[in-house]
């Protein structure tokens, strides 16, 4: 090891240190001293991070710590992408979690050590290091799922999410254990390497069993069908500022995940996961669509929106190399954007109690208060996919790189499919630009204030949207040569195994 | 100890026993997952999946020579008991809530 590669993983670093920073100052205040100071320094540390991977940008691309991280314009990428959204998820807490709940600096730390796993989730190319990020990632959101304990529904959607979360790692703990028997190797480029000479590559049912399990593993994780069941439960049960962060941050990384293991790890089997990846886009469209179509509990329809959201991302792994990965990076990018937005509107129309939970009760909004009207409308706008938000940009390239790919029935159903949703979506922009009824008008109103942090991070949300729907390019060559640096299936290189003592035994 | 089961001891068990034995725990894992109606109970099964888990990386290491795959196991028992103290934590937050750890009883959110 030299003494460089603890700049591999500085933003992890820094992360680790303001989680555990946090955590300290959180025990050794009195109780009942207000702890929200502590959500500053949370997103203090996270914007430090942030800056720090983006100077890990002059770091030559390479490994670290005997091939177990590696920095490139892909961890960069997702780093950057999920500093972002921890970002204005800590934003969004600082001002809806209520003054009261002692468990704030708990909440903060949380935050920001599950920050720290998906993080390291995406610049790992060791399979150990991979299973590690992926459950301080998992075991940090877990908690923050059941975050509102004294509610039924908050420790059910966190058990929910433990027993089926738990229940995937499994799966994929079992891929990684066959993979290493395969091949003697748990290294994602010394597997690569021992798969090269496809067909003739020994063990190939190993390798097959190794695949599946480990992509019902990651898609479990990324919420897509017909592995999405435990999404809805989750979303409705948790509050929503940690949705915000739920349903966007632990989706990048276990994507940039998949991306990895399937174009790094297993690009010599591309023609079998491709025809498995274009089955469940199309069932995670579909299956999402039609649920949302008859939901009346906004977050759930918001879950199951995500679920097909997933479905147009898979689309683009039917694309051709780097350019379904740029396409895949992107879409990333604009749905982390619009959905995190999307939330932090419905945080502040619902409450973080979720006094007003359902369609009905978003009616007239854009009169009670034109600001979050206008936002949500924007937000779902994006989400439909109507040009000069990213919405729209998101899912023009991921269906070009399918048709690209020679997926052109991928494409149309995906098509067909955004114009089924925008019937939900339609519902709830209709129904918080209605002129509210009379007895609506003059029933209290629930509303959060709006404090300064909330509104950095709904202005931060809306202005990611817009402006990668205005101006796409600059966000497009950073996913481009985050795409070049993951290994297309065509272009295989050859690392030489790092360790000699992988050798079958006699 | 009999002449005939210290001779079975040093007979070599043939490795592909052992992977034939993890992948029945890891069934059995699942079954118990999908079939079992009490939280400890389906908690258990996840712990039996990640068990059978190990025992294939001891094989694969024994196989191969290579001491990573029982290092890997080290790991797993490390995760699985931080993954206990989370998981049970939650588990006790849901018999406060609901008095209960039926499984078909946790029902407040459907489809």
């Amino acid at each position: 090891m030299n003494p460089g590669d603890s700049l591999r993983i500085l933003p992890e670093i820094i992360l680790t240190l303001t989680g555990v920073l946090v955590m300290l100052i959180d025990a050794s205040l009195p109780p009942g001293w207000p702890r929200r100071g502590l959500g500053w320094v949370a997103a203090l540390g996270t914007t430090v991070a942030l800056w720090s991977s983006l100077w890990q940008l002059s770091l030559p691309v390479g490994t670290g710590f005997y091939g177990t991280v590696e920095t490139s314009p892909f961890t960069v990428f997702f780093h950057v992408l999920i500093c972002g959204i921890v970002l204005v998820a800590l934003l969004l807490a600082l001002d809806t979690l209520p003054e009261d709940s002692h468990h704030q600096g708990e909440y903060y730390a949380l935050v920001v050590f599950g920050a720290v796993g998906m993080c390291l989730l995406t610049s790992a190319i060791e399979l150990l290091v991979v299973f590690i990020a992926l459950e301080i990632s998992s075991i940090s959101t877990y908690v923050l799922a059941g975050y509102r304990k004294h509610t039924g529904r908050g420790p059910e959607a966190a058990i929910k999410y433990f027993l089926l979360g738990s229940f995937a790692t499994a799966f994929l703990l079992y891929g990684i254990a066959l993979i290493f028997g395969a091949t003697g190797s748990t290294q994602i480029y010394e597997i690569a390497h021992a798969l090269a000479p496809m067909p003739n590559v020994p063990n190939l049912p190993l390798v097959l069993a190794s695949l599946c399990l480990m992509l019902v593993g990651i898609l479990f994780k990324v919420s897509a069908a017909p592995f999405h069941v435990w999404t809805p439960d989750v979303y409705e049960g948790a509050p929503s500022p940690v949705v915000a962060l739920l349903s966007t941050a632990p989706k990048a990384a276990a994507f940039a995940l998949l991306l990895r293991v399937l174009y790094e790890e297993f690009p010599t089997l591309h023609s079998i996961w491709v025809p498995v990846l274009w089955i469940v886009a199309v069932l995670s469209m579909t299956v999402g669509n039609l649920a949302a179509l008859r939901q009346q509990n906004v977050k759930r329809m918001l879950a199951y929106s995500s679920i097909a959201h997933a479905g147009y991302l898979l689309a683009a792994f039917a694309g051709l190399g780097a350019s379904g990965v740029a396409a895949a990076c992107f879409y990333i990018a604009a749905y982390a954007a619009m959905n995190v937005g999307i939330f932090a509107v419905v945080t502040l129309v619902s409450g973080y109690d979720e006094k007003l939970p359902l369609v009905r009760d978003f009616r007239g909004l854009i009169y009670r208060s034109p600001a979050l009207g206008s936002l949500l409308i924007f937000f779902l706008i994006s989400l439909i996919g109507i040009p000069f938000t990213g919405g729209f940009f998101g899912k023009f390239y991921s269906f070009s790189a399918a048709v690209g790919g020679g997926a052109v029935w991928l494409a149309v159903i995906g098509l067909l499919n955004s114009g089924l949703a925008s019937a939900y979506y339609l519902r709830l922009a209709f129904a918080s630009a209605q002129r509210p009824a009379e007895e609506i008008a003059n029933a209290p109103v629930h509303s959060t204030p709006m404090g300064i942090a909330v509104a950095a991070a709904l202005l931060f949300a809306a202005a990611a949207t817009l402006i990668l729907g205005i101006v796409p390019d600059k966000i497009l060559h950073a996913s481009e040569a985050a795409a070049h640096t993951l290994r297309p299936p065509s272009e295989v290189q050859v690392t030489p195994p790092i360790t000699a003592n992988a050798r079958p035994n006699p | 100890m009999s002449s005939g089961y210290v001779q079975l001891l040093q007979q070599d068990v043939p490795l592909s026993w052992y992977l034939l034995l993890s992948a029945v725990l890891f069934s059995l894992g699942i079954v118990g997952f999908l079939i079992k109606r009490n939280l400890i109970t389906v908690f258990m099964s996840i712990e039996l999946m990640l068990n059978a888990v190990n025992l294939s990386f001891v094989t694969f290491a024994h196989q191969w020579h290579a001491v990573k795959g029982q290092i890997f196991v080290f790991f797993v028992m490390m995760v699985a008991a931080a993954e206990a103290a989370v998981g049970l934590a939650i588990i006790i937050a849901v018999f406060r809530a609901r008095a209960t750890l039926a499984v078909d009883r946790i029902d407040l959110m459907k489809l």
